[in-house]
């Protein structure tokens, strides 16, 4: 537990020292959310969808999540090229108690890059429904973290240099998001590629949060939750056991 | 020589692909004593000190360190031993005194009296003044210094040092030596290190291992082994084993770039 929680602090202390760093990251969402949310208002009211930045804000909070928490997974490849990880994984801890700090640590960092989004949301005038449910929000939010930063931790993992970046961006990151209901109703999707966004995980993540913030509660909340528990439980489990077989 | 054997290493084989890395080697170290592996560059010592050290697995062979199985019996074996790796580890944006917390917490070092324990060792190393400095701003001779002060905070029974006095000046290494023998003596550590430097080898070990190509070329006291090879200096005794050619350091460096790629493709 305490080796959980040094390498969870470890990424916070981190994370407040680069903040400069960080917040450019938020550059992304927020353009996506300004851009966008103007841009394509008046032909989504037009097309009687109603007010279009109470539609992507859900999302974008989401897209703020999957991004930082990738990025935040990835840092294993770092910690990897700066020696670091070395002096991790020698140390007499579970392989388990690795992985899970090192993902709660980044999870927390996106969830706070999603609670600064959700901020700029507020003030472009983007309106919860109600606040009753917010806290169920913030669950949401802080399990599309957990969930997409084991992800990278698990693939940082097997690497051994950043250049496989850009790949994991253009090739998991993105699709992710734009299969995942973030920007546009899924249901207006062509079959084949609806099917292939109910295999998104963001997908869930994405519906609830929309309904936690907008759509207010629906049985289906409590199946979006499980699949993202249940998910994260064995990325995470995934994750351990590649950590037991990295060599450095 | 019959002393009780804390590292037993039996017909060790490290294979990268085609490359072997570390060819059949076997040795023993006593308790309490100080051993050093010798050998040119891309002789195989540090993938030896790997696999004694949980981070690499052999590809054949047996290795007892501390009496466990750095394969099956992993936490046992990272519980018995402290490292200071070739490289550097420390987290640059920690600072001398953070990155020392996170390994005695990793370690379970208790809470009480852990911060006089980290104190004594930042003091000793002489970086107290430096203490909640970031790494960032460190020399590579401090980063050293902090990084054998890590290596020793839980008491290791067993202390790896890869090529630890490499870009430390004579008074640092003069220092540190003079501590580690202090603490091989009173506490009865053994220290297993690497090292290009001859006359480090045959002031501090007791005995000593040549590696060349990946196999042991001849293992004794540095006495024995400027008889067995009838010269009288150590650096003499190195050179007619392991040969006057300039070993390419690039080659190792090609061949382990080679199989990072390979691994990134999944071929290995």
């Amino acid at each position: 537990m305490k080796a959980v929680y040094i390498m969870w602090l470890r990424q916070l202390k981190r994370y407040w020292r680069s903040r400069g760093r960080m917040i450019g990251f938020l550059g992304q969402p927020i353009l996506f959310l300004i851009a966008l949310g103007f841009g394509f208002g008046p032909i989504y009211k037009a097309a009687g969808g109603g007010d279009y930045i109470q539609f992507i804000a859900p999302g974008i909070i989401a897209m703020t999540a999957l991004f930082s928490g990738m990025f935040s997974g990835m840092e294993v490849v770092w910690d990897k090229q700066f020696g670091f990880l070395k002096e991790t994984l020698v140390a007499p801890v579970s392989r388990v108690s690795i992985m899970v700090g090192k993902t709660l640590g980044g999870a927390t960092v996106a969830s706070i890059q999603g609670i600064i989004v959700f901020i700029v949301c507020l003030i472009i005038g983007f309106r919860p429904v109600t606040l009753i449910y917010l806290p169920l929000a913030f669950v949401f939010l802080f399990l599309i973290a957990f969930l997409f930063t084991a992800l990278a931790t698990a693939v940082a993992s097997k690497l051994e240099d950043m250049q496989a970046f850009p790949v994991i961006m253009n090739f998991i990151i993105m699709p992710l998001f734009f299969l995942s209901g973030a920007l546009f109703p899924l249901n207006n999707f062509p079959k084949p590629i609806y099917i292939v966004s109910k295999f998104n995980p963001l997908s869930y993540g994405v519906s609830g949060l929309r309904m936690t913030l907008t759509e207010g509660i629906k049985v289906g909340l409590v199946f979006d939750f499980l699949i993202l528990l249940i998910l994260s439980g064995l990325i995470v489990a995934i994750g351990s056991y590649l950590f037991s077989n990295v060599e450095v | 020589m019959n002393k009780e054997k804390i590292i037993e290493v039996k017909s060790l084989l490290k294979k990268f692909s085609s490359f072997t890395a570390v060819d059949n080697i076997s040795f023993e170290v006593e308790k309490g004593s100080i051993f050093a592996f010798l050998g040119p560059n891309g002789a195989g010592k540090t993938t030896t000190i790997r696999m004694l050290t949980t981070l690499l697995k052999p590809t054949k062979g047996s290795i007892k360190v501390n009496g466990y199985d750095p394969v099956s019996e992993k936490n046992n074996v990272r519980n018995s031993f402290g490292i200071v790796f070739q490289d550097p580890s420390l987290d640059n944006e920690l600072t001398a005194y953070e990155n020392l917390v996170f390994h005695a917490v990793l370690y379970h070092v208790p809470k009480e009296g852990r911060k006089e324990r980290i104190d004594s060792m930042i003091k000793f190393v002489g970086l107290f003044d430096r203490k909640d400095d970031y790494i960032k701003t460190f020399s590579g001779g401090m980063k050293r210094r902090l990084e054998i002060a890590r290596g020793l905070i839980h008491h290791p029974k067993i202390l790896f040092l890869d090529e630890p006095t490499l870009g430390l000046d004579p008074q640092t290494r003069n220092h540190v030596w003079n501590y580690i023998k202090e603490l091989n003596k009173k506490e009865g550590m053994t220290v297993f290190f690497t090292t290009h430097y001859m006359e480090e080898a045959e002031k501090m070990a007791d005995r000593m291992a040549i590696i060349d190509h990946g196999k042991i070329v001849k293992i004794g006291t540095g006495r024995e082994l400027k008889k067995e090879t009838k010269t009288d200096s150590l650096e003499m005794a190195f050179l007619k084993l392991t040969g006057h050619e300039i070993r390419d350091d690039e080659s190792t460096t090609k061949k382990e770039r080679m199989r990072i790629t390979g691994k990134m493709w999944g071929t290995r």
